[in-house]
C-alpha cells in the first residue's frame, strides 16, 4: 500500500509542495540559524586558536578573554619563566586602539603586539609578505579579514601608511586569521612598537604565553604557574571556551538564536500540520472507502507515516541543502562568514526537529484517519 | 434464470444511536435471508434506515443487537482484525461518489483490493486491467478519475468491487449521480459482470427507473421490512 499512499500525496501537487515547504523552511532556518549561532560564539575563540604555538596563557586573575584583560606588570614574564615546567614564555600585548586610513577613513582596531625576539604570538600564515617584515621601523601586519574591511577590493595594502592613534604605522604583510566576534581589524606587531603605539597605564602586559616543557601536560603546567605566582594560567582550549562562555553569558545571541530556532519549529509544525490536516480532510472519503474494502489501521498507519517519512525527508534534504548553500555562499562572498563552517552536530539536531515536526502532525493527522468509520463512505 | 440459495440471514437486527442523552433506534429487530445469484435491492425513503442496514450487512457497522450470518460466517462474532479480512476476501463495495483515489490511473484504482491482499503491484494492476476490460473500458484505463466522465468512473468503481471476486457486493446508489442512460448501461453492466450463482449484489437505491432490473425488492420504512416481493407494491 506505500506506493498507493505516496501517490496519493504526490500526486497532490499543491498540498505536496506546501508540506514540503514547511518541512524546508523549518530545516532551512534551524541549521542556518544554528549555524551562524555556533560560527559566532566561537569567534570568541578565535584570538587563541589563531596563535597556535602557546599552549598556555597566563593573566591577571580578573581576565576573562582576550579582549577583556587586565594589564600585569612587565615582571609577570619572569615569574612565569622561572616556574619549573615552563619551555619558554613570552609577553602579549592586546589593546584597543583607533586607526585613520590614507582616504580618512577612522576605524577601531585592535593592536597585538608579540614578542620581540621569537615574534610568538603572530599568526603563521602569510596571505602577503613574511615574519621579518616585522623588524622594519614602524611596521604592522593587518588580518585579511580587516584589510578587506579597510580596502576596497582588489587592493594590495602593502606599503600603506596609517596614523595608529597619532603615530605612523606601515603595513608590511597580511596574515590570514579567522575573526573575531567583534570582527575588528587586527594590527600585528613587535611588543616594543605596540607600547608605543597604544600608550597607556604603568602596566601594559595583556598576556604571557607559555609552553609546557616535554612530559608535561599544558594543565599540569598551568597548575604550577597559578600555584607559584598567583596569575591565572589558562590551557588554550580551557581560554578559547572561556571567550565563548563570555559570550553566551554576557549577550543575547543565545536568546535570540534560540527564539528563532524556536520560531522555525513552531512555524514548521504549523504549516506542516495545517497542510497535512487539509491533504487528510480531502482525502477522508478515500481513507474511509480504503477501510470498509478492507485495509486493517496498521496499514492506514503505514500509509500515513510513509507519507509523513517522504515530506521529512525531501523536505529535510531541501532545507539542509539551502542552508549548506547559504552558509558556503556566504564564507566565500562576505569576510564576516569567513570560517564559516557547520558542525556535524547540526544537520543531526535538525534531522532530530524534523523528525519530532513529523511525528506530532502525522499523529493528529492519523488521528482523523483512524477515527473515520468505513461506515461513513455510505452517509 | 441462476440458481439461487440462502447466502446472508439476517436476525432480528436492532441498532441505536446516541444523540445526545437519547438513544434513537433506527433499526427495529429486521429479520431477513438475501440469496445467492440475485440482484437484491435495498429501498426506501431518506431515514428508512436502509444505509445502516446495508453497512451492518457489509460489515462496516455493529449492530446493537442481531446477528448477521454471511455466507455461514456470523461476521459479528469475528474478531475486528478477522472482520476486515472477511470484507477484504468476500465483500466487494461500490459508493455512490465513487470514491476513487483520484491520483491514481483507472486500472491502479481497480487494483486496490488486491494491493490490500498483499498482491505485487504490476500483478494487481495487471488484473484491473483485465477487469476494466471486461467492462469495455479497457481504453481508458491508464487515465486519472477526473478525465472519466461519470459513468465511465462509476465503472472503474465497479472494476474495483469485482477485481477480487468477492462473494458479496454492496452498493450505495450506483446510479444518484449519473443521469438515466449511464445510470441505465451501468445496472445493465452490473447485472452482467456481477451477478453468478455463488455471488450475492445488494443495491440500496430509491432510484424507480431501474427498479425493473431487481429480481427481489425489499422494502424498508421506518426501521423495517414492510416489503420483500419481486416487484414495487403497489400504493
Amino acid at each position: 500500500m506505500t506506493w498507493i499512499a505516496i501517490r496519493m500525496l504526490t500526486g497532490d501537487r499543491q498540498k505536496f509542495f506546501g508540506l514540503l515547504f514547511g518541512v524546508a523552511f523549518s530545516a532551512l532556518l534551524i541549521s542556518q540559524q544554528l549555524t551562524i549561532f555556533v560560527n559566532l560564539i566561537e569567534r570568541g575563540a578565535t584570538a587563541v586558536y589563531n596563535i597556535p604555538t602557546a599552549n598556555i596563557w597566563v593573566m591577571d586573575p580578573v581576565s576573562r578573554t582576550p579582549d577583556v584583560a587586565l594589564p600585569m606588570p612587565s615582571t609577570a614574564l619572569d615569574k612565569v619563566r622561572s616556574v619549573n615546567g615552563v619551555e619558554w614564555a613570552s609577553p602579549m600585548l592586546r589593546s584597543g586602539a583607533t586607526v585613520r586610513t590614507p582616504e580618512g577613513d577612522l576605524e577601531g582596531v585592535t593592536v597585538v603586539g608579540v614578542d620581540d625576539a621569537t615574534l610568538i604570538g603572530l599568526p603563521k600564515k602569510f596571505v602577503n609578505g613574511s615574519r621579518e617584515a616585522l623588524y622594519e621601523p614602524d611596521a604592522v601586519i593587518i588580518d585579511s579579514v580587516g584589510a578587506a574591511k579597510l580596502f576596497p577590493e582588489g587592493f594590495d595594502p602593502i606599503g600603506v601608511r596609517l596614523e595608529l592613534n597619532d603615530r605612523r604605522a606601515v603595513i608590511r604583510g597580511i596574515v590570514d586569521v579567522d575573526p573575531s566576534f567583534t570582527s575588528q581589524v587586527i594590527l600585528y606587531t613587535r611588543y616594543s612598537n605596540a607600547l608605543a603605539f597604544v600608550p597607556g597605564t604603568r602596566n601594559r602586559m595583556s598576556f604571557v604565553l607559555a609552553n609546557a616543557s616535554e612530559g608535561l601536560t599544558a594543565k599540569q603546567v598551568a597548575t604550577r604557574i597559578t600555584e607559584a605566582t598567583g596569575l591565572k594560567a589558562r590551557t588554550r582550549d580551557e581560554f578559547a571556551r572561556d571567550g565563548v562562555d563570555f559570550i553566551i553569558e554576557n549577550t543575547g545571541i543565545p536568546v535570540n538564536f534560540g527564539i528563532t530556532v524556536a520560531l522555525g519549529f513552531i512555524v514548521g509544525v504549523a504549516i506542516v500540520g495545517l497542510t497535512f490536516s487539509l491533504f487528510i480532510r480531502d482525502n477522508i472519503k478515500q481513507f474511509g472507502a480504503l477501510k470498509a474494502i478492507g485495509v486493517t489501521n496498521n496499514k492506514i498507519r503505514m500509509m500515513v507515516a510513509a507519507q509523513a517519512l517522504l515530506v521529512g525527508l525531501v523536505g529535510y534534504g531541501i532545507g539542509i541543502l539551502l542552508a549548506a548553500i547559504f552558509i558556503s555562499s556566504g564564507a566565500s562572498s562576505s569576510p564576516d562568514f569567513k570560517g564559516f563552517y557547520t558542525p556535524w552536530e547540526i544537520p543531526l539536531l535538525t534531522a532530530a526537529v524534523v523528525i519530532a515536526m513529523i511525528l506530532i502532525t502525522g499523529w493528529l493527522a492519523l488521528r482523523s484517519v483512524l477515527k473515520t468509520e468505513p461506515a461513513e463512505v455510505f452517509r | 434464470m441462476t440458481e439461487t440459495r440462502t447466502a446472508i440471514t439476517i436476525n432480528g437486527i436492532v441498532k441505536e444511536f446516541s444523540a445526545g442523552s437519547q438513544m434513537i433506534r433506527v433499526l427495529h429487530g429486521i429479520d431477513a435471508e438475501v440469496r445467492s445469484g440475485e440482484l437484491t435491492y435495498l429501498v426506501g425513503e431518506s431515514g428508512s434506515g436502509k444505509t445502516t442496514m446495508i453497512s451492518i450487512i457489509a460489515g462496516i457497522l455493529y449492530p446493537t443487537d442481531g446477528s448477521v450470518s454471511v455466507f455461514g460466517q456470523d461476521i459479528y462474532s469475528l474478531s475486528d482484525n478477522d472482520l476486515v479480512r472477511f470484507r477484504l476476501s468476500n465483500i466487494g463495495f461500490i459508493f455512490q461518489q465513487y470514491n476513487l483515489i483520484p491520483t491514481l490511473t483507472a486500472a491502479e484504482n481497480a487494483s486496490v483490493p488486491l494491493v490490500a491482499a498483499g498482491m505485487k503491484r504490476d500483478e494487481a494492476v495487471e488484473r484491473g486491467r483485465d477487469m476494466l476490460d471486461k467492462l469495455n473500458i479497457a481504453d481508458q484505463a491508464d487515465k486519472l478519475p477526473r478525465q472519466l466522465s461519470g459513468g465511465q468512473q462509476q465503472r472503474v468503481a465497479i472494476a474495483r468491487a469485482l477485481v477480487h471476486e468477492p462473494r458479496l457486493v454492496v452498493c450505495d446508489e450506483p446510479t444518484a449521480a449519473l443521469d438515466a442512460k449511464s445510470g441505465r448501461r451501468v445496472m445493465d453492466l452490473l447485472r452482467e459482470v456481477a451477478l453468478a450463482p455463488e455471488r450475492t449484489v445488494i443495491i440500496v437505491t430509491h432510484d424507480n427507473r431501474i427498479f425493473d432490473l431487481a429480481d427481489r425488492i425489499l422494502v424498508m420504512e421506518d426501521g423495517r421490512i414492510t416489503h420483500d416481493g419481486k416487484e414495487m407494491p403497489e400504493h
